[in-house]
């Protein structure tokens, strides 16, 4: 059976990892090792945003796996752009191999409230699954309570759910039978 | 987010390939269809290929810019929403393209708050658009004259006149007897108009007495005589970039005659009572059973309002000059009535279609209508018999008398016939008519081979 490969980039609080992991595997039905890789990051960090190319990082990690079915979701906790938006939490390679997840926008303190890790892991967890699932194939989904529907700030993440709908769950299964 | 339940289609313009790339990955997760342009160039020739809903673009590209493909876009496709993407130094531009249509626009590089909301919102404006042109297609498809039934050469040629007459803004007189469908042939004229989005008033003239036709057709203001309460305006006002229907314009006082005349040239009028000079874009229908020329020569018409009027005629003939219709318009109104009355009789009698056929309706269309509806309400279902009808013609035409018209008619036909060697169609062109009337009158005088 394939994997999804959680690979720590840069992330300061790794305890986080293997709850994210079991709920990897609870959702996308693979098992979610995590694996250590030295992958030399600053060179998608644009010093005019002082934040991280995710498109740039994704296009790096890319050359450092090997084909085949597994996916690879990389988790970073520092700032992520693409160059038409602000920000982004996560991108994914829509029926690729890679996903990236940031957790920098996930922290209650960016936005001036009390730290909660039990959220920022939450948060953390909806996110990693929502941008796998686009690894699958999946878009975007109408239903507010599904880990696929879009969400452009936290409180949108806070209001869905870590599962997939119905027909989102049909179209993961169908995707990973059919690869 | 969808439109019509489907997904949007959205271009984007950007010569950046990094904006291009982030853009175009972004709409597919949402389940779009999204293609990509690098310039003015690459963008019109993918607007020739299909139709987009949306299209994001740079304002500031080499080559043609945003501005200058902005109006090309609109040429090609007045319905795509051009949403401006634009630098902080370029705002001004922008402003500049929000004046000559974009939708929106939207700074470099955007929240995904933004660009979520931008477009749900550009989604919403298509809908809107297509739900508009849906409506309008829908209310040209119930102006059709699905209500003027016929299928005689006179109701074929009333239909082509009225097609003719409908594009133009000319005033039309519809003459014809009463009860003949003279409103109705108003009504598919406006709804077949540059108008039908405006609506059509009718006045009855005739119903009238002259002081409340002129507070009728002109308005009052508020004290103009005993009894306005308050201001009201007029039909002409009611009927403006409309057309208003003035049935049994016959009937109208010298005074009215005079009044009339002078708004229909001058466009312009004053409510009763009041001083303020309104101006109407109105198409005028009139309708009359009166010989006009003939009330002209007794002075009870004035010749200039005629001229004035008597722009583009169209005759009404009666019901009996075009027999072939009545089987067709009675099944039209046992269809009509059994819908409306919940009742399940769906046919007439051979033998009551021929009462009906061979009636003389001097009420016109109207009194047939009223005959069917008065044998709906009487009949059993599911069809309505000789007895349900409200009339019973004196003797059947086989028991004509032999020196009646009706019996010499009988005797021809049936000489034609003969003649003809059965040939229905040989027959019809020997007697001048047509088939269906031939099908009628030989079931009507029970001919046989």
């Amino acid at each position: 059976m394939p994997s999804v490969h959680i690979l720590p980039i840069h992330v300061s609080a790794s305890t986080l990892l293997p709850a994210l992991s079991d709920v990897i595997v609870k959702q996308i039905g693979w098992e979610a090792p995590i694996e250590t890789i030295e992958f030399p990051f600053s060179y998608a960090f644009d010093p005019n945003r002082k934040q991280y190319n995710s498109s740039q990082l994704l296009l790096g990690l890319k050359n450092l796996l090997s084909p085949g079915a597994d996916k690879y979701l990389a988790v970073i906790d520092l700032d992520l752009f693409i160059p038409i938006l602000t920000f982004v939490f996560g991108e994914a390679q829509l029926d690729g191999p890679l996903a990236i997840v940031s957790t920098f926008r996930l922290h209650p303190e960016f936005y001036g409230l009390p730290k909660n890790d039990s959220l920022v892991l939450q948060r953390l967890e909806k996110e990693s699954i929502h941008e796998l699932g686009h690894t699958f194939s999946l878009r975007h989904c109408p239903d507010y309570q599904c880990v696929m529907t879009a969400s452009t700030d936290v409180e949108e993440i806070d209001l869905k759910g870590v599962e997939f709908c119905p027909d989102c769950r049909a179209a993961l299964t169908k995707c990973k039978r059919e690869g | 987010m969808s439109t019509s339940n489907r997904p949007l289609r959205l271009l984007i313009v950007d010569d950046e390939e990094s904006v291009r790339q982030s853009l175009h990955n972004w709409f597919l997760e949402d389940g779009h269809q999204v293609g990509a342009a690098k310039d003015a160039y690459d963008a019109l020739e993918q607007m020739e290929k299909q139709a987009w809903d949306i299209v994001l673009l740079d304002i500031k590209m080499p080559g043609m810019d945003g501005l200058e493909l902005q109006k090309r876009i609109n040429e090609i496709n007045k319905n795509t929403v051009v949403i401006i993407m634009t630098a902080y130094a370029s705002v001004e531009t922008a402003v500049q393209a929000l004046k000559e249509g974009a939708y929106d626009y939207v700074v470099k590089p955007f929240s995904p708050d933004d660009l979520s909301r931008l477009v749900r919102n550009a989604a919403k404006q298509i809908e809107l658009t297509t739900e508009n042109v849906q409506l309008r297609q829908k209310i040209q498809q119930m102006a059709r004259m699905e209500e003027i039934i016929g299928d005689s050469p006179q109701m074929k040629r009333v239909m082509e006149l009225v097609e003719t007459v409908a594009k133009s803004d000319s005033t039309v007189v519809i003459r014809g007897e009463s009860g003949t469908g003279k409103e109705l042939i108003a009504r598919a004229i406006h709804s077949h108009s540059n108008r039908r989005y405006f609506p059509i008033v009718p006045v009855n003239c005739g119903a009238l007495a002259e002081t409340l036709l002129e507070s009728e057709l002109f308005g009052h203001e508020k004290g103009a005589f005993t009894g306005a309460q308050s201001r009201r305006k007029g039909k002409f006002e009611m009927a403006d970039h409309g057309t208003l229907f003035l049935d049994e314009i016959g009937n109208i006082s010298e005074k009215m005659q005079i009044e009339l005349l002078r708004v229909l040239e001058a466009k312009q009028f004053t409510r009763v009572g009041g001083s303020q000079t309104i101006t109407v874009n109105i198409r005028l229908i009139c309708a009359t059973n009166k010989n006009l020329e003939k009330a002209v020569e007794e002075g009870t018409f004035r010749e200039d309002l005629y001229y004035r009027i008597n722009v583009f005629t169209i005759f009404m003939p009666p019901l009996r000059e075009r027999r072939s219709d009545i089987p067709l318009l009675a099944q039209h109104f046992v269809n009509r009535y059994a819908a409306s009355m919940n009742k399940p009789i769906t046919d007439i009698t051979p033998e009551a279609m021929d009462l009906l056929i061979r009636h003389d309706w001097p009420g016109n269309v109207r009194e047939l209508v009223n005959a069917i509806e008065r044998a709906m309400v009487v009949g059993k279902p599911p069809v309505i018999k000789p007895d349900d009808l409200p009339f019973q013609l004196a003797q059947k035409v086989d028991g004509a008398k032999s020196d009646s018209l009706a019996a010499a008619e009988k005797k021809h036909i049936s000489y034609v016939l003969t003649k003809a060697n059965w040939n229905i169609t040989r027959a019809a062109e020997m007697l001048e008519i047509d088939r269906v009337t031939l099908y009628n009158k030989i079931k009507r005088y029970g001919l046989r081979k």
